[in-house]
């Protein structure tokens, strides 16, 4: 049984990810991108991770890819694909295109090699012995008390890490002055008279000062 | 299933997201691609979790997923900038790394 569910779960990432890198619209490839992730979160579940899992549906598959989607839409769908870009290469970096997948192909080979012949003995078994329970390995009770105490340094530095990375977001995608210009007369209000402008606020991103 | 088929997926899956990376020029599809490759290494380190049958792997796959979240968010915004400069969003023609 888990057999035919780990060759089911791997086609699936197999073909999902083969779609993301061929599909020529974005806005697809990001569908295949759901598909692998979902066919991946299978595969997990079958490696007895089941926090990891459902972490990766709920946030990886949902939340994340819901951004991509908005930002597809936003920005517009420019269609090229791998197949015409073999075919009908532009004017930059033609020929190195094609020596990237080559390269590409060797990396596969290389890594099948350096981690097929480890000559890791467990690497053949099924790996460690698991015992049913509220807390066996890799349920959120497991997970939870790994990360608040042999790694709660890992677990602070991700959370900064995401702190930098909204304030980063923010800063990159609101609206800088003189860039564009303004074609709006400012509304006074008192807000506006107390606060500098370009402070990045929600009304500035959406064009409204 | 032993330990070696889901090694050899995300070996497959890894090299995939490689030639994407490379070979595309919409920024949208490299950032998708970029996230294949993280997927392919998580798959990995899942799996030497569970040969190992400790939790260690996993919290370091929880930790990629993170910084995948926070790599998105930046690459999002870089592209919603670029839109808003009427940059083209090709990454051929962004070769200059000024501001």
């Amino acid at each position: 049984m888990s057999q035919v569910l780990f060759f089911i779960a791997a086609i699936g990432v197999i073909t999902g990810a083969v779609g993301v890198v061929v599909l020529r619209n974005p806005f697809y490839a990001v569908l295949a991108l759901v598909g692998h992730l979902l066919s991946l979160a299978v595969l997990f579940l079958l490696l007895r991770a089941e926090f990891v899992a459902a972490i990766q549906v709920v946030i990886y598959a949902g939340a994340v890819m819901v951004l991509y989607v908005f930002v597809v839409a936003y920005v517009g769908e420019e269609s090229e694909s791998l197949g015409d870009r073999l075919r009908n290469p532009g004017a930059v970096g033609s020929q190195l295109r094609l020596g990237g997948a080559i390269l590409a192909g060797a990396l596969l080979v290389e890594l099948l090699i350096a981690l097929l012949g480890t000559g890791l003995e467990a690497i053949n078994g099924k790996g460690a012995g698991y015992n049913p329970g509220p807390e066996a390995f890799g349920t959120p009770a497991y997970i939870g008390k790994l990360l608040l105490t042999r790694f709660l340094l890992a677990f602070e530095v991700a959370s900064f890490l995401l702190l930098i990375a909204a304030v980063g977001g923010v800063v990159l995608a609101r609206r800088r002055h003189g860039v564009e210009e303004d074609d709006e007369q400012d509304v006074l209000t008192p807000m506006n008279l107390l606060r500098p402008r370009s402070t990045g606020t929600m009304a500035e991103g959406v064009g409204k000062r | 299933m032993s330990i070696a088929w889901y090694l050899a997926v995300s070996a497959i899956v890894f090299s995939l997201g490689a030639i994407g990376v490379i070979t595309r020029r919409n920024p949208l599809v490299v950032l998708l691609c970029l996230e294949l490759m993280l997927n392919g290494g998580n798959l990995a380190l899942i799996a030497f979790s569970r040969m190992w049958g400790n939790g260690d792997g996993q919290i370091l796959a929880i930790v990629v997923m993170t910084v995948a979240a926070c790599e998105v968010c930046i690459g999002l915004g870089m592209i919603v900038a670029l839109y808003r400069r009427h940059l083209p969003i090709d990454v051929d023609e962004l070769r200059e790394l000024q501001g």
